[in-house]
């Protein structure tokens, strides 16, 4: 039997353009000429109106290096990096949990995952602040019941954020980590016990190689918006820990430096690049980062 | 007896790979022709080709005295069974099957009647409102084929359609196919690689070989009178002597192989042609006494005793193994002297491509 | 301690663990739901003062907060008919023929997913200022289409890869030419991808924040209202609002995914 390009017919330019012709022009207009503008534009400058014109120069870049941004991308990272292990270490068992219940309402329990999802993001974060605020719920709580005079400052500080961050990211590492976990064969799991192996070492020798994938997916789609997410610092960490999200947007909004905002940008899609390379080198696939 | 699919010297190449190559072939109105060979011989590709989901690279194909070379599949009066069933899984049986005509834009009542018919012909009525998820592998190929059948069309192509059953089942739908086809009188080409199935349920075998037409016939004239060596051991099993015709009389020929030369009725070969001898397990005979005509002496390897047949294995005096097959009766010695010989007619001769060539190069030089 | 004892304690365990997860991940919506009905008048509507429905219905007095959801769901829809069009028959066509630069239409796939959306929005932003693209309705679809069509094509795309290309052929072969047979085999037997593709760019949509912030021009769609009543408390009228998306969402998802189910036999 000759298994010859099956799907070949007579003549397949002119359904190969109809098909794929389409999202190929949205994805050249829409993505790439957009961030060839965004790479112009770092080496623009500003007119004294603020125009941005077409004069190329590094002092955007140089502006980068401003120890007051450079601290910024500091707290960005170590933002980015706690909110990844958080969402690991919690995520993890959570997932196995429930990828491996024998429950009948598996299902249900996966749904619960996604259904907060729905709500807007910035309404949910706005909920921690009505709970954490200093006259907020918890606060109020805690005074009703004698247990403190002063509302506690549980906000505008850079727990708050990771906290902010953890909440609005974890079901990003919850989902690759239940796919990975869920696929894992059960026999597989009982012939490395029959083998002998303790439970603690199948966990290490068995489990974790084979759902690295699903850690790795859901490190990348944690730590990349973590870096982005502006309003989550905006809204519970009050101006006290700032990512580069914030840079950014202050840049293109209030602040209205375009090329320096476009050169912020770059910094973001170079780690974001150097972030997938690993993942790729790593065996990472990437149609696991779609969700 | 018409033709209703013509081949003429058709191609396919895919990139460097020759895929089938400049294949002749008629196909009779009513037949039903199996295109036979291993896997990668060229057949599904020329059944894509009369299907028309692939264009042959070069040459004609035609369907009833007409080209159909700028015919969409859609257009053409063909219908396949796929190899995979390929059934369309949201459907039910009943509009799996009606698909066809609903294409056609019959009208209603007409689909229903030919439907519930269709159905009851491949012994599947009652299964209208499955969905093939539904269905064992049995039944799927069945709706599979009533979907094929329902256009009522010139020639049904059919790809390996029995592949995926088990053995039992495969044998049923082998009588099962084989009886709708008469049924119904349709052309049937139908793609295997199973030899057995070919020779059960052909009229005609066509056996190709890496793209190459080999030979075309009754299943009877392919296994008697293989054309090249390749039909010959492919089909059944045979042993085979390379020989050359070592003198010509009026009407005799010896050929001189290389354990022994023998005398064979004149046949049309030349003196100094090379060619292949082909002599099937159960027309070998052998004595225990030197046989006149014959110089062939071997040793009794082993004899197998299966049931009513004792084979025999001897080995010659070159080392070669010689197969041999005759009803179960005295058994020889093992390392005993056998001499072989056959009868008239039951050596059969094959012309052999070394002369193609041969006679390449003599023209070349000739020239 | 005996096996049974520890693997019960252990079992309990992990039942306290998911369902403080569980707690946690749903505090903040519980907080929205509560503050929905409360009676509350004056900013920042923090304090709790009884229950009513009063918001429920005040809601629809706040013209601006149901515009805001008006071009929310009018964005949402669109861009995710839009995206489900595009997405659909690019990854039909991606999985069916073999083409130069396929995998450069591949990369610049994963682009809108894995960058951070504040590069998506701020590069879209310099695009449309750049091509004198009027920011309002028309950028925020265009936007919104953007980062909807990669999910769009890797739901389809996971449906295929478990596809016979034959059945095509088969419908081909039946009588049906090219448009009939994806109308009739292909777009089908691809509808629970290519309806849980389309599910997902609608919610991206409804929910996005960042792209949206930076292509809206004058027009707020629902996430942006909340945005700016933020710096002064958010009204429980928004919280209403919220409440009837979040059941709306669900409603919507149980019976869009129930009936893919069925058709999925």
């Amino acid at each position: 039997m000759a298994k010859l390009s099956r799907h070949t017919f007579r003549s397949n330019t002119l359904p190969a353009i109809t098909t794929v012709g389409p999202v190929t022009l949205w994805l050249a207009f829409f993505v790439a000429v957009p961030l060839i503008y965004v790479l112009i534009m770092s080496f623009c400058s500003l007119d004294e109106g603020y125009n941005v014109v077409f004069k190329f120069t590094l002092a955007n870049y140089q502006r980068l290096l401003d120890p007051n941004y450079i601290q910024i991308y500091g707290t960005s990272l170590f933002v980015a990096f706690i909110t990844t292990a958080l969402c690991i270490v919690v995520g993890y068992p959570f997932s196995f949990l429930i990828a491996r219940t024998t429950s009948k309402h598996k299902a249900l329990l996966y749904m619960l995952v996604i259904i907060p999802f729905w709500t807007n993001s910035l309404i949910r974060i706005y909920g921690w602040r009505t709970l954490l605020g200093t006259n907020g719920w918890i606060n109020n709580l805690l005074i009703m019941m004698n247990l403190t005079d002063t509302p506690v400052e549980f906000l505008f500080n850079r727990g708050a954020t990771i906290l902010g961050m953890f909440y609005c990211l974890f079901p990003y590492m919850v989902l690759p980590l239940y796919t990975a976990i869920e696929k894992l064969d059960k026999n597989l799991l009982e012939a490395s016990a029959d083998l002998g192996a303790k439970s603690r070492s199948t966990f290490t020798r068995v489990i974790i190689p084979l759902t690295m994938s699903g850690i790795f997916s859901g490190s990348i789609m944690v730590f990349i918006p973590s870096l982005g997410y502006f309003f989550v610092s905006d809204i519970l960490g009050g101006g006290n820990s700032d990512v580069i999200g914030n840079l950014i947007e202050r840049q293109f909004q209030s602040g209205n430096n375009w090329p320096l905002g476009a050169a912020l940008s770059i910094i973001l899609i170079l780690i974001t690049l150097l972030l997938v390379k690993l993942y790729q080198k790593l065996g990472g696939d990437m149609d696991n980062l779609g969700v | 007896m018409s033709v209703v699919v013509e081949l003429r010297n058709v191609n396919k190449i895919y990139g460097s790979n020759h895929v089938v190559k400049d294949l002749n072939l008629d196909v009779y109105e009513g037949e039903f022709l199996t295109l036979l060979g291993s896997s990668g011989c060229g057949k599904t590709t020329t059944l894509r080709m009369v299907a028309g989901f692939e264009e042959p690279s070069s040459g004609s194909i035609s369907v009833q005295g007409e080209d159909i070379h700028n015919k969409e599949p859609f257009e053409r009066d063909v219908n396949t069974v796929f190899q995979s069933y390929a059934l369309f899984p949201h459907m039910t049986v009943y509009d799996n099957v009606a698909y066809g005509l609903k294409m056609k834009k019959v009208k209603k009542p007409e689909i229903k009647e030919r439907v519930t018919e269709m159905l009851e012909l491949v012994q599947l009525g009652g299964f209208e409102k499955r969905y093939p998820s539904q269905l064992s592998g049995g039944q799927k190929q069945r709706v599979a084929i009533a979907r094929a059948l329902i256009n009522r069309p010139k020639v049904l192509l059919l790809d390996e359609p029995l592949g995926a059953l088990d053995l039992k089942l495969r044998k049923q739908m082998q009588l099962e196919l084989k009886r709708l086809q008469k049924k119904l009188n349709i052309t049937f080409i139908y793609v295997t690689h199973d030899q057995e199935e070919a020779l059960t349920m052909s009229d005609r075998i066509c056996i190709m070989d890496e793209g190459v037409l080999q030979q075309v016939g009754t299943p009877a004239e392919i296994y008697e009178s293989p054309k090249t060596r390749f039909v010959a051991t492919f089909i059944g099993e045979t042993n085979l002597f390379d020989g050359v015709v070592s003198g010509v009389t009026d009407d005799r020929m010896s050929i001189h192989i290389e354990p022994g030369d023998f005398e064979v009725p004149r046949e049309d070969f030349k003196a100094g042609e090379m060619l292949v001898i082909s002599v099937r397990p159960e027309r070998m005979l052998y004595s225990t006494e030197p046989v006149e005509g014959f110089n062939l002496e071997g040793i009794v390897k082993e004899q197998i005793y299966v049931g009513s047949i004792l084979k025999t294995v001897v080995t010659l005096s070159n080392g070669n193994e010689i197969k041999i097959e005759r009803l179960a009766g005295q058994e020889l010695p093992t390392g005993g002297r056998v001499y072989l010989y056959w009868k008239d007619g039951d050596a059969k001769l094959i012309r052999s491509y070394d002369n193609v060539f041969a006679e390449a190069v003599e023209n070349i030089v000739l020239r | 301690m005996s096996r049974r004892i520890k693997s019960s304690i252990k079992k309990i365990a992990g039942i306290v663990f998911c369902t403080l997860v569980y707690i946690f991940l749903f505090l903040p919506i519980s907080v929205i739901v509560a503050n929905s009905f409360n009676a509350t008048t004056s900013k920042p509507y923090l304090t709790w003062k009884g229950f009513t429905f009063d918001w429920y219905v005040k809601l629809f007095d706040n013209s601006s907060l149901l515009a805001s959801f008006g071009a929310t769901i009018a964005i949402a829809v669109i861009s995710t008919l839009l995206a489900t069009a595009i997405g659909t028959i690019a990854a039909v066509g991606m999985y069916k023929y073999k083409f130069r630069g396929k995998s450069v239409i591949d990369g610049l796939l994963y682009i809108p997913v894995v960058i951070p959306e504040i590069v998506l929005g701020i590069s879209l932003l310099t695009l449309f200022s750049n091509t004198h693209i009027p920011r309002g309705m028309i950028s925020l679809v265009l936007a919104h289409t953007t980062f909807s069509t990669p999910y769009v094509i890797f739901n389809v795309r996971a449906r295929l890869s478990g596809y016979d290309g034959s059945i095509e052929e088969a419908s081909m072969d039946l009588g049906a030419n090219r448009l009939t047979t994806f109308k009739n085999i292909t777009l089908p037997v691809l509808a629970p991808g290519i309806g849980a593709g389309a599910l997902l760019a609608f919610t991206l949509s409804i929910d996005d924040v960042i792209v949206s912030y930076f292509t809206n021009g004058q027009v707020k769609t629902f996430p942006l209202k909340v945005m700016e009543s933020i710096k002064s408390g958010v009204a429980p009228d928004v919280n209403a609002l919220s409440t009837l998306i979040l059941v709306g969402t669900i409603v919507l998802v149980i019976l869009t995914q129930s009936n893919l189910f069925k058709k999925n036999k």
